[in-house]
């Protein structure tokens, strides 16, 4: 009997210990089929992050190195610059990519580093438990923003992908999400370009996912795929910021 | 084509429902008792009127849904 459909042989057996109907799994599942199908396992060294998917070397079967809290940038870049034979990506949240580790990822993409990013960006502190994050859309409630996050305070959301898209460092980025098949098989696609470029050794590549945290953002998880349709992607539009062709 | 077979592996599944609400026929349905973790897991209420579309398995967030092609559906 021909499989359609199963675990790809890079996601090893664990069951994952997020949320239901938390994203990051869908999100796992892309990065290990693009791993496999790029026949990359043998060679792949994953940089994890602090937050909700620091327990990612549980689940990715690869040579895994857990990076301090938004440093997995410079980690990366340390060990693709060592062992340039290697297939390096940074799998990181918003907390971990877009605030505490916000020079890292910057002077990354500015230098033009050979790696590739996976950002995941669901407008929170999962991990920690739902606190603001520099990418809480405007209105947004958490923990530290009770009455919704308001623009006198705390300032605006950051559009991470169209502020790299200026740095000439970088070759490409794209933001995407997962709140249905049709975007989950783009989100894949655009995973398998990002995963390219460092194989043809083009330089830096980023893929922001949109992506929905049910448990902190208090909904179920069917609400929380409508805050992402309707909520977040008109923050955070969709599309191909930067290209290989663009920079060629 | 031939028919294509949806399993779901129950203990995995934390009962999300985003399967079901993909599912473009609306056959996945959560089953009225638990699993070993407490959930209610998704599973075909009608296989027979499965397509193999796949959207349930593309939103699975716990990898649950394998699908194989072949089988009595
Ligand atoms: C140096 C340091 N500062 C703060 C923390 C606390 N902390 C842990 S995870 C996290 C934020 C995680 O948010 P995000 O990156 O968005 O990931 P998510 O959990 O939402 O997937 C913070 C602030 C820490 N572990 N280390
Ligand atoms: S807290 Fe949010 S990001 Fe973390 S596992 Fe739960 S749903 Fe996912």
């Amino acid at each position: 009997m021909a499989v359609v459909f199963e675990r790809p042989k890079s996601l090893k057996e664990t069951k994952f210990h997020y949320c239901p109907g938390c994203h990051h799994g869908i999100i796992h599942r892309l990065v290990a089929e693009v791993i496999d199908e790029l026949k990359l396992q043998e060679k792949t060294i994953a940089i994890l992050p602090v937050g909700c998917a620091v327990l990612g070397y549980e689940y990715f079967d690869v040579d895994c190195i857990e990076a301090a809290h938004g440093r997995a940038p410079a980690v990366a870049t340390g060990v693709k610059r060592c062992r340039p034979e290697t297939f390096v990506f940074t799998y990181q949240g918003d907390g971990d990519l877009a605030s505490i580790g916000t020079a890292e990822i910057i002077h990354a993409a500015a230098r033009g580093e050979n790696i590739s990013v996976i950002y995941v960006n669901n407008a929170i502190y999962g991990m920690t438990g739902g606190q603001m994050a520099p990418t809480t859309l405007l209105g947004q409630k958490t923990t530290t923003s009770p009455q919704g996050r308001k623009a006198e305070l705390t300032g605006y959301p950051l559009r991470v992908c169209e502020m790299l898209a200026t740095l000439q460092g970088v070759t490409y980025l794209e933001r995407t999400s997962v709140h249905d098949p049709k975007h989950v098989r783009k989100t894949k696609k655009a995973i398998k370009e990002a995963f390219q470029v460092q194989l043809a050794g083009k330089g830096f590549a980023l893929v922001e996912v949109l992506s929905a945290c049910p448990t902190n953002w208090r909904m179920s998880p069917e609400r929380a795929l409508d805050f992402v349709k309707n909520q977040m992607i008109n923050y955070y539009p969709l599309g191909v910021f930067k290209s290989l062709e663009e920079v060629e | 084509m031939q028919k294509r077979k949806v399993i779901f592996q129950e203990d995995l599944c934390k009962g999300c429902e985003l399967c079901k609400i993909a599912c473009p026929r609306g056959i996945i349905k959560m089953a009225d008792y638990i699993n070993t973790m407490g959930y209610h897991p998704a599973q075909l209420s009608e296989p027979e009127k499965c397509s193999g579309c796949l959207s349930c398995a593309l939103m699975c967030p716990d990898v649950v849904i394998r699908v194989e092609r072949g089988g009595v559906a």
